[in-house]
């Protein structure tokens, strides 16, 4: 079915390769015959309304959907070359190369220090007491926070603000060193500070790691995503179901200034959504 | 009629409106209602008090009388010489089992319901199962002890004279720990629930395993909880006496000491606390100074059993209050 | 430093057997905990109803009706053990009912926090006295104080006595079930009852109370069911320690219940010795197990419908 398996130059490479894939919790369809391409050391942004499917999609490319236990994917949904379902595949596996942050900053109840070990720590790659401090410094210096949190490694991320919070999460999805960071509107719970701070860190982190965005926030997609996804809800007519649907896909300059659909037309213009 | 509820909500509004601002309405059945619940709830509290006269009263002289000698004496027949050691002691043990084979048991139950079994029929048989071991009376644990334990036991001696070798401190233990089992595992499910999903989420998201998840991020979290549970588990054990009878507890003495911590008792005769004070209680309160005997040994075993009580609630309560913060 | 990906194969992704192995053992362990519940729980119907059965086998079915309760003279007469039961628990819920809802009630819509603070643990220890002591109070203090100044003629083991203590044993498990369906019940009802210009009375009375009442009803019923389990107190108050127990149909005098019944079989001082007396105890296990399981499921569905509606 697919055919652009190879790959065009080396600064094109498809991370995720996305074919009629259909998710499912339980008999309620939640997106449906998605088709898309990710390329790699790039921002790519889900957005759409409420309910369109494109968490759903995201929480797919790191096998989070298996915490659901009703959740069900079908189609065939590539990760450089290896189809992320088939039953051989170790979800933990997956995750350590996709690291994931969520919507609301969700530290361990652990020091600033513990959290970004953490990850690489259970992976067993870093051990010693030096190259773990080595490893944790870079981390939050990747995520912009290390000058805020340096003489206060070991007393709780709890007590941090929500920006810094988010940041640190940041931090302890990097610190395993991914392939791809997924982030689940990352922004939504925090103020618009905290929210450009991450906008940054972000444009910074692309070169290093290929990023998936979820947003609700257009302008966010406009300013940080090289590509855009529009996600949209369809209302069967006869059973009032709402299932997700990819509408648009393309460059985000081109989706935002020239939308070829007109559905991805209201919705960037405000009509809609 | 949702219609007719409505109106006659506004009519008495506007009554109750009016008769405020002539200021002078007296609530009286507000105040005849509270008074009866709080008439209701002084009874509760003024019968915990009543316990607790009736026994600190008789009990605390008659423990500062006897002294160490009522803690560390052996069961004789007058009650100036009457000790509880061997009471002591096998409650100690019954302890030992509920530690030992609920706590593991019960928590790992409660892990798996929790965190790995599947929403289907089974699982919810299971549950309901557990719901309904938790409501059986402990009474009925005491015959489940003596036809599985007791008697499987007296099957190893066919020929012995002595029909009831199986009413073992190892039989005792085995039953109180299967009786508290439901209940370790309903209070720990209850606590891993209370975990939030998002901490859970954060550990999978940097590729942990589920038992690295568990491990690391969902037992810690629950952990207050937990212990709080297993703990008011455990005093229920402490205090139960009706399982030890049917299992064949002694009530009565034991015969020789054997000390606290010799392991040859698990296959011997038992008595524990509850036992004890069972037998004390029959006795005639005229003859001697018995009734003051029987409170000294509710007094400790209620030391006991309340102090656990007491952990498990500050701990509680004190952890809901961090948490909340 | 940063990892260089290609594109994998599917060995990439198959994670390390031994992890895999190791999540595997530690789910299996997990999982056979949670079935040794299951294995109680068929433990406990085969041994009752396989020793049940022998007794009944044993037995002519005449033996079942007479006056007394004395397995060692092969008088079985159930209603003996069933109407003691009978008694017990009505003056027990006589009780509990009365003293648990008008907690629950208070400390749910009266009391403020901080005396909620003080009181639910007062409740919480009072759940925890074990039944032994409150058999103990019940027949040294229950006894002379209350039930030989209702009735003078009144001997020193009643059914009565029990029952008071059975009650007290079973507040604070009423007190705290009704708690938890009332505070189950959404504030936005009260508010709009409040709105409305109801006064907490009628709020309590007219909305709380009957929105919550599949919680209460719940309640009572695990409340009835403890009350028919409870052993001890009747043993020590209500004269049932012995292996002889004659029908009566009277609060005041002594009497013995199903589950003293059960323990005086094997209580060790006038313990029987193996053989169909001894049986009756499994006999009368089974009747209680079932009558409790029966009220639990039903409760348990009460319970389920709170649960649903909010």
């Amino acid at each position: 079915m697919t055919i652009e398996t190879e790959t065009e130059d080396t600064d094109n490479v498809n991370i995720f390769e996305v074919s009629d894939v259909n998710v499912y919790y339980g008999d309620f369809r939640a997106i449906r015959d998605v088709s898309i391409d990710i390329e790699a050391n790039e921002i790519t942004a889900f957005i759409g309304p409420s309910g369109c499917g494109k968490t759903t999609m995201l929480r797919s490319f790191n096998r989070m959907n298996d915490l659901i236990p009703t959740a069900r994917v079908t189609g065939e949904l590539k990760y450089r070359g290896v189809s992320l379902y088939d039953k051989r595949v170790d979800p933990v596996e997956v995750r350590r190369r996709i690291g994931m942050v969520f919507q609301k900053p969700n530290p361990f109840p652990k020091s600033v220090y513990d959290n970004v070990a953490y990850g690489p720590r259970i992976a067993g790659n870093v051990s010693k007491g030096a190259e773990m401090d080595d490893l944790v410094e870079s981390s939050l210096r990747k995520a912009a926070l290390w000058d805020e949190v340096k003489d206060r490694l070991k007393s709780s991320a709890l007590g941090m603000s929500g920006g810094q919070q988010q940041r640190l999460c940041i931090a302890r999805a990097i610190a395993t060193n991914p392939d791809v960071v997924l982030m689940d509107e990352p922004c939504s719970a925090l103020d618009p500070i905290a929210t450009g701070r991450i906008e940054e860190l972000m444009a910074q982190l692309k070169d290093e790691y290929s990023i998936v965005i979820v947003t609700h926030n257009m302008q966010q997609a406009a300013r940080v995503s090289d590509k855009t996804a529009f996600f949209s809800v369809e209302v069967s007519e006869e059973s009032d179901l709402r299932t997700g649907i990819l509408v648009e896909f393309g460059s985000t300059d081109l989706m935002f200034s020239n939308p070829t659909d007109e559905r991805t037309e209201n919705y960037v213009t405000g009509r809609f959504g | 009629m949702a219609l007719s509820t409505l109106n006659s909500g506004a009519e008495y509004a506007k009554e109750k409106v009016a008769a405020d601002l002539q200021g002078k309405s007296f609530d009286f059945a507000g105040a005849v209602f509270r008074l009866s619940l709080l008439t209701g709830l002084a009874f509760g509290i003024l019968i915990l008090g009543a316990v607790m006269w009736d026994v600190l009263g008789d009990g605390t002289g008659f423990l500062f009388d006897r002294g160490w000698d009522f803690i560390t004496g052996n069961a004789k027949s007058r009650s100036d010489e009457y000790g509880i050691f061997e009471g002591l002691r096998g409650t100690f043990w019954i302890g030992v089992f509920v530690v030992v084979f609920s706590f593991p048991i019960g928590i790992g139950a409660a892990i798996y319901l929790e965190e790995y079994a599947p929403d289907n029929r089974v699982t919810r048989f299971i549950e309901l199962n557990i719901r309904n071991l938790a409501g059986v009376p402990s009474v009925v644990y005491g015959v489940l002890g003596l036809a599985i334990f007791v008697r499987a036991l007296d099957g190893f001696y066919p020929n012995s004279l002595d029909k009831h070798l199986g009413s073992t401190t190892a039989a005792a233990g085995a039953t109180l720990a299967i009786l508290v089992l439901p209940i370790v595992i309903i209070t720990s499910a209850e606590a891993i629930r209370a975990v939030p999903q998002a901490l859970r989420e954060g550990g999978f998201g940097v590729g942990a395993t589920k038992w690295e998840v568990i491990r690391h991020h969902v037992l810690p979290y629950a952990a207050p909880g937990i212990f709080t549970g297993t703990l008011l588990s455990l005093a229920r054990a402490l205090g139960e006496a009706a399982p030890l009878i049917l299992v064949g507890g002694v009530l009565g003495s034991l015969g020789p000491k054997s000390s606290l911590f010799e392991l040859e008792q698990l296959g011997e005769r038992f008595t524990a606390m509850p036992l004890m004070i069972t037998q004390l209680a029959k006795k005639p309160a005229f003859v001697g100074d018995w009734n003051s005997a029987t409170a000294a040994a509710i007094l400790v075993l209620l030391v006991v059993v309340i102090f656990a009580n007491l952990v498990a609630i500050l701990l509680r309560n004190h952890f809901e209050k961090k948490r909340s913060n | 430093m940063s990892q260089t990906f290609g594109n994998l194969e599917i060995g990439d992704l198959t994670g390390s057997p031994a992890r895999n192995r190791r999540e595997r053992i530690v789910s299996t362990t997990f999982r056979i905990t949670a079935y040794v519940s299951l294995l109680v729980s068929i433990l406990i119907v085969l041994s009752l109803v396989f020793e049940a059965w022998t007794f009944i086998d044993g037995i002519e079915i005449g033996w079942l009706w007479g006056d007394q309760w004395a397995p060692p003279f092969n008088e079985y007469d159930l209603k003996t053990p069933l109407v003691g039961s009978l008694i017990v628990t009505g003056i027990a819920m006589l009780v509990a009912i009365p003293i648990g809802l008008a907690s629950a009630i208070y400390l749910s819509e009266y009391a403020n926090p901080t005396v909620r603070k003080w009181l639910k643990p007062l409740l919480e220890i009072l759940a925890g006295i074990p039944s032994v002591v409150l058999g103990f109070f019940a027949l040294r203090w229950v006894t002379p104080n209350i039930v030989q100044n209702l009735n003078a003629d009144a001997p020193g083991f009643t059914l009565a006595a029990a029952g008071i203590g059975v009650g007290i044993l079973t507040v604070p498990l009423i007190a705290s079930v009704s708690e938890d369906a009332l505070a189950a019940v959404p504030s936005s009802l009260r508010e709009a009852s409040a709105g409305l210009g109801a006064k907490r009375v009628t709020t309590t009375i007219r909305i709380t109370i009957p929105a919550a009442i599949s919680g209460l009803v719940a309640a009572f019923i695990i409340g009835v069911s403890r009350a028919i389990g409870e052993t001890m107190v009747v043993f020590l108050a209500a004269g049932g320690g012995g292996n002889q127990a004659q029908f009566t149909a009277s609060a005041f005098e002594s009497g013995t219940v199903v589950t003293a019944a059960m323990a005086a079989t094997t209580a060790p001082s006038d313990r029987l010795s193996e053989g169909v007396a001894l049986q009756s105890l499994y006999f009368l296990g089974l009747l209680l197990f079932v009558i409790t399981l029966l009220l639990n499921l039903i409760a348990d569905r009460f319970v389920r419908k709170v649960r649903m509606v909010y």
